[in-house]
């Protein structure tokens, strides 16, 4: 039953993010094109909303739901590997239209050729573990 | 309940997603769909060659069942929760579009140029769909997040390296929307 929480949270996520239009080639586009605020409208009200409740949780010290403390993972140093691997990640996100959350949701929802999408995506990842030494970061 | 079927504004949405990362932070986890794609490279036996995949991928599997939970999500939402009025985007968009041959959306979420099941005749989809993914992969673990991580959860949690990827993030797509895509198609 641990398990149930974890498949709850991903169905809304799923949910919210075809029902938001976010998991959409057409939106990604358009918002790369200035053409629209719905798309910035998301991301901001999202940060918006994490920054609050963070900060919320860092200020009265709210525990998880075992009984933790709350830890913020903090991000690996460095600046090459944002700016790099951002720039990458962003001319493929524009290219097909999908981020790995909605990779995964619109071939649940049955869209087929985002299995070629999944593959260049695994093997992207490989790509990285096998030359990452050989990086800047 | 007409308005779960249509478009859900921006507002709903950004606090739902917001809502998504505060709840898996409260069950002492964190949000970022890539490290799925390195579980999943892991998984199939790759740390046995590649130290990168060499990591305790089973710690990893809540998330992993957060993306099951979010296929359902999808699989519903497109089957059960759609109307024809989805994806209304803006005229110029379509416009420009149609100069380029991509479909108008016409309550479609995805254009038939890149997503009909017969991408799979075309050798060009194909190498347009597995380089995309190639970028994606390669690009979200060097960069070691993607919007969820990054945009999302960095940005939320107010840490710097997020911020420079996320500018990455939109370099990279204002250059393949305002330049290379219009060579491709």
């Amino acid at each position: 039953m641990k398990a149930l929480k974890y498949i709850v949270v991903g169905f809304i996520f799923g949910i919210v993010l075809t029902k938001s239009e976010a998991v959409s080639w057409y939106r990604i586009y358009e918002m790369f094109m200035f053409q629209s605020f719905h798309m910035y409208g998301i991301i901001m009200v999202a940060i918006i909303t994490g920054v609050i409740g963070i900060q919320i949780i860092k200020r009265k010290n709210i525990k998880d739901f075992k009984g933790f403390p709350i830890e913020i993972i903090p991000k690996e140093p460095g600046s090459i590997r944002f700016w790099v691997g951002g720039i990458l990640f962003g001319l493929g996100w524009a290219l097909v239209g999908a981020c790995p959350g909605p990779i995964f949701i619109l071939l649940g929802a049955g869209f087929l050729p985002l299995l070629l999408v999944l593959f260049g995506a695994l093997f992207g990842t490989f790509l990285y573990g096998v030359i990452k030494d050989k990086l800047p970061h | 309940m007409e308005i779960l079927f249509q478009t859900w504004p921006w507002y709903v949405s950004g606090f739902l997603i917001g809502m998504v990362m505060l709840s898996l932070i409260y069950f002492g986890k964190t949000f970022g769909m890539s490290s799925n794609l390195r579980s999943l490279c892991a998984m199939s036996g790759l740390g046995r060659k590649v130290g990168f995949f060499d990591f305790d991928w089973k710690a990893q599997r809540w998330n992993l069942v957060v993306v099951l939970g979010a296929m359902l999500g999808g699989f519903v939402a497109v089957h059960f929760m759609s109307d024809a009025s989805n994806v209304a985007i803006n005229p110029k968009t379509i416009a420009q579009l149609t100069q380029l041959g991509i479909d108008a959306p016409n309550g479609k979420l995805l254009p038939d140029a890149l997503f009909s099941n017969a991408v799979f005749q075309s050798p060009k989809s194909i190498f347009i769909l597995i380089i995309g993914g190639i970028l994606i992969g390669f690009g979200t673990r060097y960069a070691s997040g993607c919007t969820s991580g990054h945009a999302i959860y960095g940005l939320s949690s107010l840490q710097l390296p997020s911020l420079k990827a996320v500018i990455g993030f939109f370099i990279g797509g204002l250059i393949m929307a305002h330049f290379i895509l219009p060579l491709i198609f």
